[in-house]
């Protein structure tokens, strides 16, 4: 039977506030064990909980940034359960009154088509510490740094249907939140964490299936191969008419394989009520206002620009705004050369492709947008062909200097003087007596084909360099 | 020195007729002569104490004094003292040494009050006796086979011995105004905001409030002006501001409404007792109140709300005290759940784990809505009693406990007897008013409270109608024989 997969993400994000959500601590990856941890953080008796405003101010620009209903007035709740790295014994989190309501956003698959992802809600609440269970002889270390650091915990609908699609969600969710600066989206060092609810249901079948939890999920390649694993998993069951049972499961990277948690590990009553040492937080609408006229140009809007405005398609349009930083190089570039389209090709392919194989980010790219351009301007005006065109780039990307100098260091000008041509034309003719008679003889269809030789060997011995175009208008004129 | 109040001595500080040093050397003194038959102390710090004491004579040498400077007070022992062992009358922390200051502790401190050490108290806060401290019952110094009251049973008992002019204390349910009344002394709650909850160790967050125990209102008066005020670090702390509380001291009566409701009249009042508090109300008449009868209509759902509520928030707030990170651990751990189940087990008295399960319980899956929930809706209707009562009086009056002191042990395998106890004295803490209790009489010899209850934040009402009254009475000038008065 085919099945149809039915997924919801929870995405856990480490908001990138400098102090800790409660607490007047640091937030800073990679500390010393517990050197970030204050008296609020490791729940000394008497320390009470304050407020960190910027937290509250992130999470309602993620709501504007998803159109949803912003929280007016949203409330903490006490989430209890006993763990060595949850020192108050319950972590502070938003049960009933969440700060962002429902919203939803638009994702763009590889094929250019994209689907709205329905948001359920989003909620602010605090990360626990981290157990250490290596070095310490049998015993387990904890370590406080993390605790207290602030989440928004986004909850999406069941509305996705592929790992493809619970990828790419990831991305356009990864894009979102650098676009708003409310997180740096790393998910090698856990701003980002993922659980994954999926069922299957037979295609074409309205009700949901029974669905296995996959926690803490933390890249997007284990995402898509946990979602494939738990498919076949699932699909197996149900083949053997078996039944999927509801329960946690960890996604093993290593083995490339879920588990069951042990039932100690979820069978939790987390006894939520209010949180009594906080007040509501209670939001006007100037507030949000505020930050409405203040947020920046959203990844889809500027997709939707790009595609109008340039005339991408929309993987490529989708590809372009996936970061501010590359949108902009791209923009920088289409402003130096004028001509969007080739733009869009150079830097996806040349520079996209060089940055990944150097593992570099674009901000940090050895080659500026402005060189770039400059560099597509001279293939625009025809002082090199696209080839020679890559091998500037390749001297570029090594610090050679802007386009014009290598250019010129190298004299890899294009030669477009017709008298110059003619006489390469004249020698590469006179050289190929065979193939020139071949070429005479033959029909208008294998012409074509034999033309390219000659153009090859015209432009060997210019080294490259002879403007093609020319030399085939020449060649077409002598080969008669 | 040590029959002086907290004004009295102010002055003598100020007109330099002793030394804050030599104040407190004497109060030390009288703590090892008589604390042993009390138990009033469970830290006494002897060296500290001097070393404050010196500083306040330096500081008022210099010429900054503050009124407080150099009067020696207690602590509560709920309350964390930098570098001083703060056990909250547990064995769970009985090793507990804070690295901070409670906010109340700090602003006493910046205004010069030397702390002597910190007093006995109901584990957690959780009594009405003091008979469930980890370090045995305090006792009333009236009557030492008597208890004082509780939870801040030892602030109050020291208070009245004489031993030191003035304590802090914590009132979740009557924690303050119960035992001041047991023992004759005066003491307040403050509206909940007031003061700030900041390092003050907590039992129930939407109730707990600390405030001044001293012998009279005017006392109690000097110490809120210090203790009061927003705290940035307090996100339940009002941003409202402090009045000059002894300014407000001495305003005439007249005029004054007080609202007697008929509820807190009625069955349960012990008969002597009800005798004392309505002389105690003859007499506010006399000096210009008008008395009116009001109803507080769902006051016999404070206790059944306030024992859901209050055990509910413990039940998580007492989460914390798990073995990993201070206090007491038991002894070789087998695994995770054996360090939990023995160090709580250990660690925790009984009245403790009673009201962890009640809590845990009245919050589980399934149960919520009929308790949690619905004690929240009622906990609003008894707000709004008091809302309504407030329309027509300016301050409500009536007993501050059903009855005096009560014999140690006699009410220990009673849970639900205790509870009775506070039946006038928790309606004001769901309703977050303030209440002050001021001597009023004695019953066999032992005192009765008059609890005053103010709208929000109207401290310096209570206070100034609590001056009046001791102004025109002498009960809160008596000592117990045992502090060497009259008894």
């Amino acid at each position: 039977m085919a099945y149809e997969t039915v997924i919801g993400l929870e995405v856990h994000l480490q908001l990138a506030t400098r102090s800790k959500i409660f607490s007047g601590s640091a937030t800073t990856f990679g500390a010393a064990p517990n050197t970030q941890a204050s008296a609020v953080d490791l729940a000394m008796p008497g320390m009470l909980p304050v407020l960190n405003e910027q937290a509250v101010r992130y999470a309602v620009m993620f709501g504007l940034g998803i159109g949803a209903q912003i929280g007016k007035r949203s409330v903490f709740d006490r989430k209890n359960y006993f763990y060595p790295d949850l020192p108050k014994g319950y972590q502070i989190s938003q049960f009933d009154h969440p700060i962002v309501g429902r919203g939803s956003f638009e994702i763009t698959l590889a094929d250019g088509s994209t689907r709205d992802i329905g948001i359920t809600r989003a909620h602010l609440e605090e990360d626990a510490g981290k157990s250490l269970h290596e070095d310490y002889h049998g015993q387990s270390g904890i370590d406080l740094n993390r605790a207290g650091t602030p989440l928004l915990e986004i909850v999406s609908e069941p509305d996705i249907r592929s790992a493809e699609e619970a990828v790419a969600y990831l991305k356009a969710l990864h894009s979102l939140v650098t676009y708003l600066g409310i997180s740096d989206g790393n998910m090698a060092e856990g701003s980002m964490r993922c659980d994954i609810n999926i069922s299957l249901r037979p295609a074409g079948s309205d009700t949901l299936g029974t669905r296995a939890e996959i926690k803490n999920v933390n890249s997007f390649r284990f995402v898509e191969k946990a979602i494939l694993h738990e498919f076949e998993r699932q699909s197996d069951i149900l083949e053997d008419g078996g039944a999927v049972v509801q329960e946690t499961r960890l996604y093993d990277a290593e083995r490339d394989e879920t588990r069951p948690m042990r039932s100690k590990e979820v069978a939790n009553d987390y006894r939520y009520f209010p949180e009594p040492d906080l007040l509501p937080v209670v939001i006007d609408d100037a507030y949000i206002q505020a930050l409405a006229d203040a947020l920046p140009e959203l990844p889809v809007q500027k997709r939707h620009r790009f595609m109008q405005q340039y005339g991408l398609g929309g993987y490529d349009a989708s590809v372009l705004s996936d970061s501010r930083a590359l949108a902009d190089y791209y923009e920088a570039v289409v402003e130096r050369c004028g001509d969007a389209k080739i733009a869009a090709n150079w830097v996806q392919v040349e520079l996209l492709g060089q940055l990944n194989r150097s593992e570099l980010d674009i901000a940090d790219s050895p080659v500026a947008a402005g060189d770039l351009g400059g560099l597509i301007a001279r293939i625009l005006d025809n002082s090199i062909s696209g080839k020679i065109a890559k091998q500037v780039f390749e001297a570029m990307w090594q610090g050679e200097g802007s386009a014009d100098d290598i250019i010129e260091a190298r004299g890899l000008k294009q030669v477009s003087d017709s008298g110059a041509l003619a006489s390469m034309v004249d020698e590469v003719i006179a050289n190929n007596a065979a193939q020139v008679q071949q070429y005479l003889e033959a029909d208008e269809g294998k012409r074509k084909k034999l033309l390219g030789f000659f153009v090859g060997q015209v432009m060997k011995l210019s080294k490259g360099q002879a403007n093609p175009q020319m030399v085939n208008e020449l060649l077409a004129q002598k080969l008669v | 020195m040590h029959e002086f109040t907290v004004a009295q001595l102010a002055e003598g500080l100020h007109e330099g007729r002793f030394t804050s040093e030599e104040l407190t050397r004497a109060l030390l003194e009288r703590v090892q002569a008589l604390d042993s038959r009390i138990n009033s102390f469970i830290t006494v710090d002897e060296d500290g104490a001097l070393a404050a004491a010196r500083a306040a004579d330096a500081r008022r040498a210099a010429g900054s004094a503050h009124t407080l400077t150099g009067i020696p007070i207690a602590h509560k022992d709920i309350f964390c003292t930098d570098g001083l062992r703060t056990s909250c009358g547990s064995r769970m922390l009985d090793n507990f040494v804070p690295p901070y200051d409670a906010t109340v502790v700090n602003k006493l401190h910046a205004a010069g009050a030397v702390t002597l050490g910190k007093t006995n108290m109901d584990e957690f806060a959780m009594g009405s006796s003091n008979e469930t401290s980890y370090y045995g019952p305090a006792r009333n110094p009236w009557n030492i086979e008597h208890v004082p009251g509780g939870s801040s049973g030892g602030s109050a008992a020291a208070v009245a011995a004489r031993l030191v002019p003035a304590a802090t204390g914590t009132d979740t349910g009557g924690s303050i105004r119960q035992p001041a009344a047991l023992c004759g002394i005066t003491g307040l709650k403050p509206t909940y905001g007031r003061v700030s909850r900041l390092g003050m160790i907590a039992f129930a967050s939407s109730l707990d409030q600390g405030g001044p125990m001293a012998r009279t209102a005017e006392d109690c008066a000097l110490l809120l002006g210090a203790m009061a005020g927003h705290d940035p670090l307090d996100s339940t702390s009002a941003k409202v501001p402090v009045p000059d509380y002894s300014a407000a001291l001495a305003a005439g009566l007249e005029g004054l409404r007080i609202g007697l409701p008929v509820e807190y009249f009625g069955e349960g009042l012990d008969g002597a007792t009800g005798t004392a508090v309505r002389a105690a109300l003859a007499e506010l008449e006399q000096l210009g109140a008008t008395l009116v009868d009001v109803s507080l209509p769902h006051t016999h759902l404070a206790i059944a709300t306030y024992y859901i509520i209050a055990p509910a928030e413990a039940s998580t707030n007492l989460s914390r005290y798990d073995g990993v990170r201070y206090g007491y651990r038991c002894d070789n751990p087998e695994d995770l759940m054996d360090l939990y189940t023995r160090t709580r087990e250990e660690g925790f008295g009984d009245e403790v784990k009673r009201r962890i399960l009640v809590g845990t319980y009245a919050l589980s899956a399934g149960y919520y809505d009929a308790y949690y929930r619905k004690a929240q809706q009622v906990r609003r209707l008894v707000q709004q009693d008091f809302t309504d009562a407030f329309e027509r009086v300016d301050v409500i009056a009536g007993p501050t406990t059903p009855g005096p002191a009560f014999a140690l042990g006699a009410k220990s395998d009673d849970p639900v007897a205790m509870y009775l106890e506070d039946i006038y004295t928790l309606a004001v803490n769901l309703a977050g008013l303030p209440g002050l209790s001021v001597p009023a009489g004695r019953v066999d010899g032992l005192p009765v409270g008059l609890q005053l209850v103010g709208r929000h934040f109207d401290e310096a009402r209570l206070l100034n109608v609590g001056h009046r009254f001791q102004q025109a009475t002498d009960w809160h000038t008596q000592a117990p024989a045992l502090a060497g008065g009259g008894g």
